[in-house]
């Protein structure tokens, strides 16, 4: 296989920033659906 | 319950097809005659730009939905600004995915090319409307603003998609996204197969994500209004006690 390095580089940032991301919005998500008073909080978004 | 079990199996198949996507882009498809093995980058490449142009439309669809007299809600102003950080996040990835492209190809990182120039400044236009709605003020104000300066910033959109008919570019045409090319593909096999599971792969990761962000930017609203009543609720307890 040729140009190994910018296969890795490119899809190495791409997969990361967007699992990154992902993980970011859940994360931030579930911090502040915990925050809210359990009888405000919504049983379809936990 | 529902909408909750349809996110996860939503998930679950965004995993599962990008799953298959590398390894149908990074092992099964054959090398290109020219470009070698760099063009296994157009499989992450064309179905992040394909996203970048349904976000943004997402984004100018929730701005006339909330400018619109008749349809105005709130919800469609988060959703436009949920569809936009998610265009902003593609639109980063497109650039810096071309430019390595672009490095095995033209042998530069960057150089300023119609195509590459034009979706640079619509990243920008999108970064600056995502400034423009942390700017506070009046609720409806504020919506009206950010739905106007999208508008705005989606004229770039159509300039992007056509830069490569309208100027001499270094950047090829449009691979799928043209009446011809669409009709009459110029790459074949695996490797047109390849890139459409891409594009599938990559639009379920946006309903994902647009879905879940959404969600968040509703949370976050919530919890401003909170934090409002909160500070109101004090203000009102200090000037009945008297206390500073």
């Amino acid at each position: 296989m040729t140009h190994v390095g910018y296969l890795i580089a490119g899809y190495g940032v791409t997969f990361g920033v967007l699992a990154s991301y992902a993980a970011w919005i859940v994360g931030k998500k579930r911090a502040l659906a915990r925050e809210l008073p359990p009888e405000e909080r919504d049983p379809r978004w936990p | 319950m529902r909408s909750g079990i349809g996110t996860r199996i939503l998930g679950v198949a965004t995993v599962a097809s990008l799953a298959l996507l590398a390894v149908m882009a990074l092992v099964i498809t054959p090398a290109d005659v020219n470009q070698l093995d760099a063009v296994r980058l157009i499989y992450i490449h064309v179905p992040m730009a394909t996203v970048m142009y349904v976000a943004f439309g997402v984004t100018a669809l929730g701005s006339i939905l909330y400018l619109v007299p008749r349809t105005r809600a709130h919800k469609w102003d988060v959703l436009a600004g949920a569809a936009a950080e998610i265009g902003v996040v593609f639109t980063g990835l497109v650039l810096v995915s071309g430019s390595i492209w672009g490095r095995t190809t033209w042998g530069v990182w960057w150089t300023w090319d119609a195509r590459l120039t034009t979706t640079a400044v619509l990243f920008v236009l999108f970064l600056g409307y995502l400034a423009l709605r942390r700017v506070g003020g009046d609720p409806d104000a504020r919506a009206r603003r950010n739905s106007i300066a999208a508008l705005a910033a989606c004229i770039d959109l159509p300039i992007v998609h056509k830069s490569v008919e309208w100027w001499r570019t270094l950047h090829q045409k449009s691979s799928l996204l043209d009446e011809e090319t669409f009709l009459h593909p110029h790459i074949h096999g695996t490797m047109y197969w390849t890139l459409l599971l891409g594009i599938g792969a990559f639009l379920l990761l946006f309903s994902w994500l647009l879905i879940n962000r959404y969600r968040l930017a509703k949370l976050e609203d919530r919890m401003e209004d909170q934090g409002l009543e909160r500070a109101l609720a004090e203000r009102r307890a200090e000037a009945l006690t008297g206390a500073p």
